[in-house]
């Protein structure tokens, strides 16, 4: 499989921002693809795939983020964050995670 | 012996050895190791963060852990543990530092923390609670300080501690654990909560006890009350024996009372209502023979949940106790909390004096979008049932006129939308400060109903936090300054021929019942375990004794003699009771 790189800028919408439950989510996805992820808001990059560092990024209501996807399958990584954030956290807000868990 | 007085929140009498559960900050020492130490250390961290993992599933997959923000909150933890990126950082400390594990948790888990708290989001800085929740799971694995006691236990006990996490009590045994006492906390407090679902008893606010509990001693938590007494002497523990089987016998003898009218023996009828907190209280309303719920606290839509509540969040809440109380009156209190009690407030005000601060209908005269929201989804609530509204803590008329009007300006919003409510709605406040007894002729021309909160009342008039040691002993009801105020609000009441009910705890004290019958009071309101009781009281009197008694306490000069009597006047009236 062949190296790719994709980024696009996402923002956050939800009254809540990045908080508990949607960085979870987010986290969650992103723990679902090879590829090596990372969000960028001002100077900070986080690990898409740490609770902690995605957290430390405090992205509150209104937070431009730029999410960068390296590897095999960082086109479909990108589509999915994006469609995460842009759609499931405004749809979805009461999406129980022990249900998702199972 | 020592007795210690708090907050009853969840009734019942447990009598056990007491367990205590240091929740307290465990403060580290920097301790160095050797380099030759560092991968024993990392071992040690894994082993930490292995024992937490497995301790999480455990708990996130008992059963009872049905309440979904707790299952959140779980979950964040879980994923924390689970973040290679976060142990390198605390790997990374050790070896670089030369430093203990459990230094190194303790500062990163702490930096991140801080880092937290100091964002300008409520939201975010709230996560700071986690950090230190998953700090000392995580220390207590590595101080060997071990939370299995609890999960181990052979033997009934109560629990003592400063306060509980939810992670805590959700990995308790819960087949020996028969109470909670704890230091901090309040009624919407999270033991509070844990403790009703449970269906044992509860005392919170109790203030620093962790000293007074000498080993191998016996400990009283009397949710009833809120009274906990640590080390009793044999006639104390022989009277909470017995006052603990008279319970299990009395409940029964009191269920048939459930049926019989609260009406006193000379034929004089007593509305007997509840106070609530949660929608699941109001049947504990009807079973216990309560007429209605003369306080529905609404404290806890604000302080569970990640954010404000939304106006359904409120609906939904009020719906369902108004439809479980099935056209029996249900007075709900408008917000009564501090600003500095409000996680999402936004306020980050340090009051040097917050119960004389920003707090309640003041709050909410300021914050109106939030003050709004509530107004909205009570107005909406009230078409199902027998609503009221009620407005803490008013000090004047503008008061009580501003918020009067903010709730016409809603009506109006609702109007426009062309949204049912009860235009007729009641509009009553709360008598909890010495400035509204004090002009109660006046409030009363514009208020439908009057509600007064003793415990406020008394805290106001006679300067007393009842939660500071030094001073509880002078916070009391029987206070002749207390009592002046009380008789004066209920004649300009009457005067005004509106509604009187009392619902502080002065109206489940069973001493106390006899006087606000004899000063004129027909409605209280109280915590809906002791209703069978206090309705055995009333029927057990007449109103011309009551009288009299009330007359009598009127010429007295001290709280001390007005208790004693009232104790020997009550013990007289029902033997069994006391």
């Amino acid at each position: 499989m062949p190296e790719q790189t994709y980024e696009i800028e996402i923002e956050i919408r939800n009254p809540e921002g990045l908080h508990m439950r949607p960085a979870m989510q987010f986290v969650d996805l992103a723990n679902s693809f090879e590829s090596d992820i990372s969000v960028g808001h001002q100077d900070v990059n986080a690990d898409a795939k740490s609770i902690m560092q995605m957290t430390m990024l405090a992205a509150t209501c209104g937070t431009r983020l730029k999410i960068t996807a390296v590897g095999s399958d960082a086109n479909h990584a990108i589509e999915a964050l994006r469609d995460l954030v842009d759609n499931k956290f405004m749809d979805d807000p009461d999406l129980a995670v022990g249900e998702k868990e199972g | 012996m020592e007795i210690r007085k708090g907050i009853a929140v969840s009734p019942g009498i447990a009598i056990a050895k007491p367990m205590l559960i240091d929740s307290k900050d465990y403060r580290i020492p920097r301790r160095s190791i050797l380099p030759s130490q560092r991968s024993d250390e990392i071992l040690r961290l894994r082993k930490a963060f292995s024992t937490a993992i497995s301790e999480l599933e455990g708990i996130g997959s008992a059963e009872e852990i049905k309440e979904s923000k707790i299952q959140d909150i779980f979950a964040v933890h879980m994923r924390f543990l689970r973040d290679r990126s976060f142990r390198k950082r605390i790997k990374d400390f050790i070896s670089k530092e030369l430093v203990t594990a459990e230094y190194a948790v303790s500062t990163i888990l702490r930096e991140i923390a801080s880092h937290f708290a100091g964002i300008d989001d409520p939201y975010i800085s709230e996560r700071a609670a986690d950090i230190y929740d998953i700090e000392k799971r995580l220390l207590v694995r590595l101080l060997g300080k071990r939370q299995e006691e609890v999960d181990y236990l052979r033997e009934e006990v109560v629990i003592l501690s400063s306060d509980l996490t939810p992670t805590q009590t959700a990995g308790f045994n819960k087949t020996f654990v028969r109470g909670f006492a704890t230091e901090r906390g309040g009624r919407t407090s999270h033991t509070a909560i844990v403790a009703r679902s449970m269906g044992i008893p509860a005392v919170v606010a109790l203030g620093d006890m962790s000293s007074e509990v000498p080993p191998e001693c016996v400990v009283i938590i009397d949710g009833n009350r809120g009274v906990v007494v640590i080390d009793p002497d044999e006639e104390t523990l022989k009277q909470y024996d017995r006052y603990a089987q008279q319970m299990s016998q009395f409940v029964s003898e009191l269920d048939e009372l459930r049926e019989l009218p609260a009406e006193t023996r000379d034929g004089v009828r007593i509305q007997l209502m509840g106070n609530i907190e949660f929608p699941d209280e109001a049947q504990i309303v009807l079973d216990k023979g309560g007429a209605g719920i003369g306080l529905y606290r609404t404290e806890f839509l604000y302080l569970y949940g990640g954010q404000e509540p939304a106006e359904e969040d409120h609906y939904s809440a009020y719906a369902e106790t108004i439809r479980a109380m099935d056209g029996r009156p249900v007075v709900i209190r408008t917000m009564d909390l501090g600003a500095d009690k409000l996680p999402h407030s936004g306020w980050h005000v340090t009051e040097a004096n917050p119960v004389l601060g920003l707090r309640s209908i003041r709050y909410c005269l300021q914050a109106l979008p939030l003050f709004k929201t509530q107004l909205r989804a009570i107005l909406r609530a009230s078409v199902l049932g027998d609503v009221r509204v009620m407005f803490p803590l008013i000090t004047n008329l503008q008061e009580l006129r501003q918020a009067k009007m903010i709730l016409r300006d809603v009506m109006e919003d609702l109007d426009e939308s062309a949204v049912p409510y009860n235009a007729e709605m009641p509009v009553g406040i709360m008598i909890e400060t010495p400035s509204s007894a004090l002009t109660a002729n006046l409030l009363a021309n514009e208020s439908a109903f009057f509600s007064i909160g003793t415990n406020d009342l008394i805290q106001y008039t006679l300067a007393v936090d009842r939660a500071n040691e030094h001073v509880s002993t002078l916070f009391s009801a029987a206070d002749p300054a207390v009592l002046r105020l009380m008789r004066g609000v209920i004649q300009d009441a009457h005067k005004a021929k509106i509604d009187l009910s009392v619902c502080g705890e002065a109206a489940s004290d069973p001493e106390f019942i006899m006087p606000l019958l004899g000063m004129g009071v027909r409605t209280m309101s109280l915590a809906p375990p002791m209703i069978p009781e206090v309705k055995k009281i009333i029927r057990s009197v007449t109103i011309e004794e009551c009288n009299r008694l009330s007359r009598k306490i009127a010429t007295m000069d001290s709280h001390r003699q007005i208790q004693n009597f009232l104790r020997d006047a009550a013990t007289r009236i029902l033997p069994e009771t006391f």
